[in-house]
C-alpha cells in the first residue's frame, strides 16, 4: 500500500469550511456536514440554516448551557449567533426551494459523474425510508456539496458512473470532498482538484467507479 | 367575551371522531405537544389518520398512540429516527400504511391547505422515485412536480405563550411545523407552556394570530423543558 494518510471526519469538515466564502447561507446535512458547523471560525460571518426553522446557528453548547429548545435538523443542540432568527417551517422551505440558500452540503450513498446524487435510501424496495429535508435541499439549494468518505467501509466506490440507489436529485453536485480527494462535478466528468498528500492518481482512480480527471486548481 | 381556555386536556380533545386526519406539530420532541399526544391516547378515538414530521421514539407520545393501535395512517417525512422502534414494528407487520413526503414538500402541502391553495408545482421530488404517478410539468425550462394541499380535522400544536382569544408566540425552534399546521386544521387545539392576558403579547410578534386557534390548554409542565433562565422570564 502507498503511504498516504485518510483526512478524519474532522479534518475533512475543516477543509470544507476554508472553501465557504464570507456572507454565505449555508445548510449542513446530517453526517460529515454537521461537523463544518464547528470548523467555522466565529470571526467569518457564515449564516448557517437548519430545516427545522434557525438561520445563524453557531456550534455545540457547552454541556452546562443546553437549551432545550434550540436543535439543528439532526436533533443536536445548538448555539444562536448574534443576528440569527427564528421561523416556521413552510418558510424555512421556502428559503431552500426558493433558491435562497447559497449552498447545502450534504452526505451521500453514491454520486455520479453527472452530478446525481442517492442519499436516503439504499433500495427501491427499502419499504420505509426516511427522506426528511434530503430532495428540497438537492433540488432547491444554489449548490450542492458532498461530503463523504471515498469509499463505503467495505471499499466500494461512491463515487460512481450511474447511481445505483434511489436518487435524491439528479444533477445537482457540483463538488465533492472525500477523505481523500476534492472532485470538482464537470461536464460529466469528475475532475479532482486536490489529493490528499502521499496518494497516487492510480490508486485514486482505482477506488472511484468512472474515469477521474485531473486538473489542479487553487479555490479562492 | 371570547374565552377558548378550557381547563383540562380532556376538553381540549372533546369530539375527536375516529377516522380523523390528525396534525402533529414539533420536531423530534422540540414542540411537540406532548400532553396533548396524553390525551389523545385517553380520549380513545380510532383508526386516525396522524400527519407529522416524525413516527415517534421510544414508547411515549406519538409512539405510544401508534403501540395503542389507534393509528391506521402516517403520513410524514422521517419515521425511521433512533428510537423509533414501535413504528417499526408495526411497519413491517402491515399494521400501518405509511405515506413519505418530502418534508418541505410536506410543510407546503400543509400551508397550502390553511391557504386555500388546492396544489401547487415543486422541483422537489423531480426525477426520483417519489415523482411516480404524479403529473410532471415544464415552467420556463425546468420540471415540477404536482402536489396537493394536506389539511386536517384536528391540529394539536405546543405554543410558548398564549392568550385567551388563541394568540400565539413560539420558543426559538419548538416554531417547527406549529405554525403551519395550526392554519390547516379545521379544530386547532393549543398546549401552551404560558398563559397571558390579552394584550400581553406583543402584536408585532404574534406568529399564530387567534382566528386560527379554536381551543387551548395550559400545560405549564412543559416549562420543566424550557432554560432555567427562561422560566421566570415574563414575554
Amino acid at each position: 500500500m502507498a503511504d498516504y494518510k485518510p483526512l478524519s471526519r474532522k479534518a475533512m469538515a475543516e477543509r470544507i469550511a476554508r472553501d465557504i466564502p464570507e456572507g454565505w447561507y449555508v445548510n449542513l446535512g446530517i453526517g460529515i456536514p454537521t461537523l463544518v458547523a464547528d470548523a467555522i471560525p466565529t470571526e467569518k460571518e457564515i449564516f448557517l440554516h437548519s430545516e427545522n426553522g434557525v438561520l445563524g446557528f453557531g456550534p455545540a453548547p457547552d454541556p452546562e448551557h443546553i437549551d432545550p429548545w434550540l436543535i439543528n435538523a439532526g436533533k443536536q443542540h445548538v448555539t444562536l449567533r448574534p443576528g440569527g432568527s427564528f421561523f416556521h417551517h413552510a418558510d424555512s422551505f421556502a428559503m431552500i426551494r426558493g433558491g435562497h440558500l447559497d449552498l447545502c452540503i450534504l452526505g451521500a450513498f453514491e454520486v455520479s459523474a453527472g452530478g446525481d446524487i442517492a442519499n436516503w435510501a439504499t433500495s427501491a424496495q427499502d419499504s420505509a425510508p426516511a427522506v426528511g429535508g434530503a430532495m428540497d435541499l438537492a433540488a432547491g439549494a444554489r449548490r450542492v456539496w458532498v461530503a463523504t468518505e471515498h469509499t463505503t467501509r467495505e471499499g466500494a466506490p461512491k463515487l460512481v458512473e450511474t447511481c445505483s440507489y434511489p436518487l435524491t436529485a439528479p444533477a445537482v453536485v457540483s463538488r465533492i470532498y472525500t477523505n481523500l480527494a476534492v472532485l470538482d462535478v464537470e461536464d460529466n466528468r469528475f475532475v479532482v482538484r486536490e489529493m490528499v498528500p502521499g496518494l497516487s492518481r492510480d490508486a485514486l482512480q482505482a477506488m472511484t467507479a468512472a474515469p477521474v480527471f485531473f486538473e489542479e486548481k487553487e479555490y479562492a | 367575551m371570547i374565552n377558548k381556555q378550557v381547563g383540562t386536556t380532556a376538553e381540549a380533545l372533546s369530539g375527536i371522531a375516529d377516522g380523523s386526519v390528525v396534525m402533529i406539530g414539533g420536531f423530534g420532541s422540540v414542540g411537540q405537544p406532548d400532553a396533548l399526544i396524553e390525551a389523545l391516547i385517553e380520549q380513545g378515538a380510532r383508526d386516525l389518520t396522524v400527519v407529522a414530521n416524525n413516527a415517534g421514539a421510544g414508547r411515549v407520545g406519538l409512539a405510544k398512540l401508534l403501540d395503542a393501535g389507534r393509528v391506521r395512517r402516517i403520513i410524514c417525512s422521517y419515521p425511521r429516527s433512533s428510537g423509533s422502534v414501535v413504528f417499526e414494528d408495526l411497519f413491517r407487520a402491515g399494521l400501518l400504511e405509511l405515506e413519505i413526503v418530502p418534508q418541505g414538500t410536506l410543510a407546503e402541502r400543509i400551508r397550502a391547505a390553511g391557504a386555500g391553495i388546492a396544489g401547487f408545482y415543486t422541483p422537489t421530488t423531480v426525477g426520483t422515485i417519489l415523482a411516480k404517478g404524479k403529473e410532471t410539468r415544464e415552467f420556463s425550462g425546468r420540471l415540477y412536480v404536482l402536489e396537493q394541499a394536506l389539511g386536517a380535522d384536528v391540529a394539536l400544536i405546543q405554543a410558548w405563550r398564549t392568550d385567551r382569544i388563541g394568540n400565539c408566540v413560539y420558543r426559538e425552534t419548538g416554531r417547527n411545523f406549529n405554525a403551519v399546521m395550526a392554519t390547516a386544521a379545521r379544530t386547532t387545539i393549543v398546549q401552551t407552556c404560558g398563559m397571558t392576558e390579552v394584550g400581553g403579547l406583543d402584536p408585532e410578534a404574534i406568529v399564530t394570530p387567534g382566528i386560527f386557534v379554536h381551543r387551548v390548554v395550559h400545560i405549564p409542565d412543559g416549562e420543566a423543558a424550557a432554560p432555567a433562565h427562561l422560566k421566570k422570564e415574563e414575554v
